[in-house]
């Protein structure tokens, strides 16, 4: 940027390149800050350092290979991005999951927004400056990934909800493994509110930082908790009800202050909103019934009857080699990630590839209103914001 | 969705038929979800009613994006998802565009999100939408060549990169 492009075009403000390797731009953000002394003027954000093709990979792919890369989009909410895209699908194939595989994505996807809130948190305190929150939050998500490697047999990249259900049957022993990080985690919750909630430093770095109102919030098309910060109910869950949400008893908390300090308090508010999804989902989830629909030709065959059914087998073979082909059309299915609404749109032309798959990424949409957020503010603001939004450049570039 | 979402469906294309017989080329419903095809010389008229509208109310523009179909014309096909918080209501807008002239109204002054949602589609698909106050290329480099969305781009890119000078030029300009 030259002076001359800058808004008031002499030598009284001047260009500060942000990233993109800034630790607390969260992955590769750049931005290109305009500055009047500390004051920011003008706020551009440049993106499309991690940009990967996903979208671009999945068309090649058939339907069940593209899961493995939705895990890789929003890393910190791998699961999430295998629900949305899997219901996507099976919202083309019309598909009905059942019930007891409902439960599991749920109890699956609820500890998944706990550990990302944890990383949130914990990123967020230490780029403002309290070190240890950081490490409490790391203790407590390990614990979360040690549930999905029980699961899963990964941590962080599980492909563990497939088209039609989920992957495998919980574990052995998985109902007292859950049970003590239920036990556990809600005075885990209050030791981090004891930390930061009353912290004089604390909320001299994120009260009345970052406003933003909630008129222009929805304007620029903002979800998640920085949309309830600002007063607003939206929550997917709630409002277009998804895998059995309808059945589980929880609140969406909002505030109505819409700044970096509401935003905080709503995402510890989830995470306990989160624990008593968790532990209804865990009651509901039975010791017996199937994890996975049954649908001849789509959803692959039990190991079981494989092996002594023609017809099973023959599905196997040509399930993993051809695919399966979802009749034309197009399907839009949106949940609620940590972040904020994500979507998929997959478009099917009748052939065994999808032609087209499409994330309304929650990351990507937030960061347009970065520069609303930080504009008129001091530059040691536009770290609190950054954080505040919660972006993962992951999901940002896909 | 709900059971009612073919009632609901039909409120908002009568709604919009009621303002202008012309507003709706094709109503589309498949699994539960509305698709409107509007004419593109109307889609920001139609866009700006959804959104104003009492009966309507379609305050979130949640989502943008495009399908090619290459080699079928009309080759691109524009899909808007919207979304009414008060009413608790979905519905996509579709415009269908030719590849001769993948040209459209920009919806940024209906909805202010649609800026990078635009973008993101002109970055990967060419199209152009016309009033945009910003229509820069946002995920790939400015001196990129071609669109990698679309059908005619290889999945597995051109191989034949420079070999001398900077491979990738960054935006420098705010």
């Amino acid at each position: 940027m030259t002076t001359a492009d800058t808004v008031t075009g002499t030598a009284k403000t001047m260009v500060l390149n942000m990233g993109p390797q800034h630790p607390s731009t969260h992955g590769v953000l750049r931005i290109l800050l305009e500055l009047d002394g500390e004051t920011v003027v003008k706020a551009v954000p440049d993106l499309g350092y991690l940009h990967t093709g996903i979208e671009k990979s999945c068309e090649d792919k058939t339907y069940s290979q593209a899961i493995t890369l939705t895990d890789r989009m929003d890393y910190l909410n791998p699961l999430g991005n295998n629900l949305v895209y899997c219901m996507a699908v099976e919202k083309l194939l019309g598909l009905e999951v059942p019930k007891r595989a409902q439960y599991i994505r749920v109890l699956m996807v609820e500890l998944q927004r706990i550990s990302s809130h944890l990383v949130w948190l914990g990123t967020h305190a230490i780029d403002l400056g309290a070190m240890s929150v950081f490490l409490y939050c790391f203790r407590e998500r390990e614990e979360i990934l040690k549930i999905f490697e029980m699961f899963s047999g990964q941590r962080m990249m599980t492909s563990y909800i497939r088209i039609g259900g989920v992957a495998l049957e919980p574990p052995a022993g998985w109902r007292p493994a859950v049970r003590k990080f239920l036990e556990m985690m809600p005075s885990r919750v209050d030791e981090y509110e004891a930390l930061l909630t009353e912290n004089p430093i604390w909320i001299r770095r994120t009260k009345n930082i970052g406003y933003i109102s909630p008129e222009d919030a929805i304007a620029l098309s903002m979800t998640g908790p920085t949309l309830r910060a600002a007063g607003v109910a939206y929550d997917n869950r709630k409002v277009f009800p998804y895998s059995s949400y309808e059945e589980f008893d929880f609140d969406v908390p909002t505030r109505t202050e819409s700044d970096c300090y509401a935003r905080y308090m709503v995402r510890v508010a989830e995470m306990r909103e989160s624990l008593k999804i968790v532990r209804q989902a865990m009651q509901k989830i039975s010791d017996e019934g199937p994890i996975k629909a049954e649908a001849p030709g789509i959803i692959p065959p039990d190991r079981e009857k494989m092996k002594t059914e023609m017809e099973a087998l023959i599905y196997h073979f040509k399930i993993f080699t051809e695919g399966f082909s979802p009749p034309p059309g197009e399907a839009f299915v949106a949940v609620e990630s940590p972040r904020g609404e994500l979507g998929c749109f997959v478009a099917s032309d009748g052939s065994p590839k999808p032609l087209r798959v499409h994330f309304r990424a929650p990351s990507y949409i937030n960061l347009q209103a970065l520069p609303k957020l930080v504009e008129g503010q001091l530059i040691a603001d536009v770290i609190a914001c950054i954080g505040t939004i919660d972006i993962v450049l992951g999901e940002v570039d896909r | 969705m709900t059971e009612s979402s073919s009632q609901k469906a039909s409120v908002v294309a009568e709604c919009l038929r009621s303002w202008n017989p012309q507003a709706i080329a094709k109503v589309i419903e498949f699994r539960n979800e509305t698709t409107i095809v509007v004419p593109p010389n109307l889609f920001r008229a139609v866009a700006e009613r959804c959104r104003a509208d009492a009966q309507l109310q379609f305050n979130l523009l949640t989502d943008a994006t495009c399908v090619d179909r290459f080699p079928v014309e009309p080759r691109f096909e524009l899909n808007y998802h919207l979304v009414s918080i008060p009413r608790r209501d979905r519905v996509r807008l579709q415009v269908e565009l030719n590849s001769q002239d993948p040209v459209v109204d920009s919806l940024v002054s209906v909805w202010p999100g649609a800026n990078w949602l635009e973008r993101e589609i002109f970055d990967l698909f060419g199209i152009h939408f016309t009033g945009h106050p910003d229509l820069r290329r946002i995920l790939l480099p400015d001196d990129w060549e071609g669109y990698p969305l679309r059908k005619d781009f290889p999945v597995e890119g051109y191989r034949d990169v420079p070999t001398s000078g900077e491979l990738f030029k960054k935006s420098s300009m705010l």
